[in-house]
């Protein structure tokens, strides 16, 4: 199978310059992920999981290594790509899905979710259909489709938010712990789509507060619990 | 070579009043005005035996323009024979020794207050209108300074916005007189308080228009077969006042701009402005041999 | 670590505004020193300091309202060549009023207060040459709608608004001959604090729906945090750190950037 990702001796600390103290997240990770495999990210709170979707997702920056992703138009190093090869990547091919929605004020529920088809081309009538679709798909009710998320429980937003994120296929895609706050159907739902997407060809990188949601989909794990040292709470990083 | 042939006899006064030296600045400053069209000059503006606000602008350039042979016509209104325009016309007579006349035909130089003669100009004529406030920047900034600067920067937007705004709130321009005009398609001025009637005749006119402001200190002219385009939208036309259908009650000419009398009844009654027009139309129905020349407007129109 | 970046390799588009090397004093001060600044069709870079870190200083440079002392700044438009800082006074002039959209922090600077809103809108159009009343008075609905003015007060003067009214106002000023380039300084400061969550809202819209690019300074991460793409922060004069948005909100590199955004949060 065809190789998205192939990271190397990546490192990432974070130097807090008023405390003057710096602090490791994490230190030379290597891996390679292909098309359609799903990798588990391991280790106990703090060990710097969700740090490395960030450093991936490029909302950290390395410290060093390389993010060698494997792009429909070549291969590019994440980790020193131009920020508007990044956002642009991040339109087309990258997605990250967290457990927060960012609602923006008086957009519906359905244009939101319609949002990424329209912008790959897809055209409005054709797009609203499909992104209603999602949304009964997660269990989102009804008369809240034409509704602002902005007044929606967590749980809804979180719905809406995946519906929104899964919708269009991506090359890879990162999951910080997305499964939070959601209703049995809706995790249900969920994994059926990762399952689809998987299957499509979609690289998966995901943290799980309860990997076992997720055990039909996960190829392999990495655990980021590090052997030595004490390890220190970073609540004040990890956002 | 003596003393007595290298000076002249002393005189009480310079010819046509004004010293040799202030007609040259004044002969200079419209020379300039000449060739940027519509740009105000600024001029040393001199005392006369009037007072400022009474056409001191005017009379400089006259008395500057004139000499024994030039045939003088004076009008206030468009009226010779207004107060005035005789005492002004008396005093031009006395400081050149220049013939005058009431004819529009005859005169070489018409010094005229808020007005255009209705028969058509000719390129051996200058028209010389007095003006008050020169600066039709001056509702919209009022600092002297700012004004030319926009002049400069051909910056009209705030003239046009006041047009807008006018149309917004009453539907329609509401310039009367003075409607700022754009001069060879570059300059803004404003053409002395003469009437919307009076604007189109210096249109690629003949005859050359010099416009001085005395207490303004300043001249601009608009020369022969240049441009002056009222600022209008283009979908909003440029309207002149309701005259086309009158009838000079006098004379019984029609389609000229007119004075309007208030009648004891509460009717109104109208008579010629161009006061000389109106004689002559009266003497000829009378079976004179008078001349009435080519007017602008035919029928109450403007010809084309 | 601050990486540094490659040249963009995928996106092939040429970005729209280039400043490069900015660096102006008054008198003895430092105002800006070498700012540079690439941004890319449909972008928004916010510009983010305390007062006196340059960053409105630079944007009356973008403005053409200030010439820097050394310095280059071109936008990839069509019929715009070379320095801009290095045009003549039409020409700037001329540029400014068509290709430019700025909003100001205080409305006074931005509009003529005694004239109509709908004809603070419309001087606009009039000094890019439009002559049509009717053509005139639709535009400025149009650019006031988008700006989510209520038309029935739109001949109300910008005197008799509120902050947040007046502000829209500007706004549809600045939007009305769609400018490749919106420049916003402080366009929320000084409302209240729901006015000012309206506002950005508006702007988010627009952003949205016109892809319109812009480049907007504030002292306030909330407002940079709604709207930008791409975040600079500056200290006096200089550009301390710049990156993806969520790239320096979340993780700045340079002591004072995180200083910044970790005395907001």
């Amino acid at each position: 199978m065809t190789p998205i990702l192939d990271v190397r001796g990546l490192s990432k600390g974070f130097t807090m310059h008023h405390l003057g103290t710096a602090v490791s997240a994490f230190d030379e990770i290597s891996f390679t992920l292909r098309a359609g495999e799903f990798l588990l990210l391991r280790g106990r709170n703090g060990a710097g999981k969700s740090t490395l979707l960030r450093t991936l997702y490029r909302s950290y920056l390395a410290a060093e290594g390389e993010i060698n992703f494997h792009s429909t138009h070549g291969t590019i190093d994440l980790a020193r790509a131009a920020d508007v090869d990044i956002a642009y990547l991040r339109r087309t091919e990258i997605g990250f899905v967290t457990q927060f929605l960012t609602a923006r004020p008086r957009v519906s529920a359905e244009a939101l979710v319609a949002e990424p088809l329209r912008l790959s081309g897809v055209a409005a009538e054709e797009a609203l259909e499909r992104a209603r679709q999602w949304l009964s798909a997660f269990g989102v009710k009804r008369d809240l489709w034409p509704a602002y998320p902005t007044t929606f429980s967590g749980g809804e937003q979180q719905k809406v938010n995946l519906a929104r994120a899964l919708i269009l296929p991506q090359r890879l895609l990162l999951l910080d712990e997305p499964t939070a706050s959601l209703d049995a159907g809706a995790r249900r739902a969920l994994i059926t789509r990762l399952a689809e997407l998987k299957a499509g060809g979609t690289a998966m990188i995901g943290v799980f507060h309860h990997p076992g949601d997720v055990a039909t989909l996960i190829d392999r794990e990495i655990d980021l619990t590090p052997d030595m040292g004490p390890q220190e709470e970073r609540e004040d990083v990890a956002v | 070579m003596t003393l007595a042939s290298l000076t002249r006899d002393w005189e009480p006064m310079a010819y046509g009043f004004l010293d040799a030296s202030a007609k040259r600045e004044i002969r200079r400053k419209t020379l300039k005005a000449i060739a940027v069209p519509g740009c105000q000059i600024p001029y040393a503006s001199r005392e006369v035996p009037m007072a400022r606000g009474w056409g001191t602008g005017g009379l400089q350039v006259s008395c500057t323009l004139i000499n024994p042979r030039t045939r003088i016509k004076v009008i206030d209104q468009g009226a010779d024979d207004s107060v005035n325009a005789a005492s002004i016309r008396r005093f031009l007579a006395r400081v050149s020794g220049a013939p005058t006349t009431t004819d529009t035909l005859e005169a070489d130089l018409i010094q005229s207050r808020h007005r255009v003669p209705e028969e058509l100009l000719r390129e051996d004529q200058i028209l010389v209108l007095q003006v008050p406030n020169p600066e039709p920047l001056r509702p919209v900034q009022p600092n002297m300074s700012i004004a030319r600067q926009m002049h400069a920067d051909a910056d009209y937007g705030r003239m046009w916005l006041q047009l807008y705004e006018q149309i917004v709130r009453s539907g329609r321009v509401m310039q009367g007189a003075s409607y700022p005009s754009l001069v060879n398609g570059r300059h803004v001025m404003t053409p002395s308080p003469i009437p919307r009637w009076d604007v189109p005749k210096l249109n690629m006119s003949r005859h050359l228009t010099i416009l001085s402001a005395g207490r303004e200190k300043r001249l601009h002219v608009v020369p022969p077969f240049t441009r002056v385009e009222p600022l209008v939208f283009d979908d909003v036309p440029y309207r002149v006042e309701d005259h086309a259908g009158l009838t000079c009650t006098r004379s019984g000419a029609k389609g000229f701009f007119m004075n309007e009398i208030p009648q004891a009844d509460g009717t109104s009654a109208y008579e010629l402005s161009d006061s000389d027009l109106g004689a002559k139309t009266i003497r000829q129905s009378d079976g004179e041999p008078v001349e009435i020349g080519a007017t602008w407007y035919r029928d109450g129109e403007m010809a084309q | 670590m601050t990486p540094t970046l490659d040249a963009p390799r995928f996106v092939t588009t040429r970005p729209l505004l280039r400043a490069q090397g900015v660096t102006k004093s008054y008198g003895g001060v430092q105002a800006l020193r070498d700012v540079s600044a690439t941004v890319y069709p449909g972008e928004v870079l916010g510009i983010v300091g305390e007062s006196g870190s340059g960053k409105s200083t630079f944007l009356r440079c973008l403005n053409l309202e200030e010439t820097p002392d050394s310095g280059s700044y071109t936008l990839d438009l069509p019929d715009v060549q070379g320095n801009l800082f290095e045009l003549d006074r039409y020409a700037r002039r001329m540029l400014c009023a068509t290709r430019i959209g700025i909003v100001y922090q205080n409305p006074h600077l931005g509009l003529l207060m005694s004239h109509s809103s709908s004809g603070n809108v419309a001087e606009r159009l009039l000094v890019a040459g439009e002559r049509r009343f009717a053509v005139l008075r639709d535009k400025a609905g149009a650019a006031l709608d988008a700006s989510e003015f209520p038309l029935d007060r739109m001949d109300a003067p910008p005197s008799e608004l509120s902050g947040g009214m007046q502000q829209r106002v500007q706004l549809a000023k600045a939007i009305a001959l769609e400018p490749a380039l919106l420049l916003l300084d402080e366009p929320t400061t000084g409302l209240d604090v729901s006015v000012q969550a309206l506002v950005l809202d508006t702007l988010k819209r627009l952003q949205r729906d016109r892809r319109i690019t812009m480049v907007i300074v504030s002292h306030d991460l909330g407002v940079i945090r709604t709207l930008a793409d791409r975040v600079m922060v500056m200290r006096r004069g200089e550009v301390v750190e710049a990156g993806l948005a969520d790239q320096v909100f979340q993780d700045p590199q340079h002591a004072y950037a995180q200083q910044l955004v970790h005395a907001k949060l």
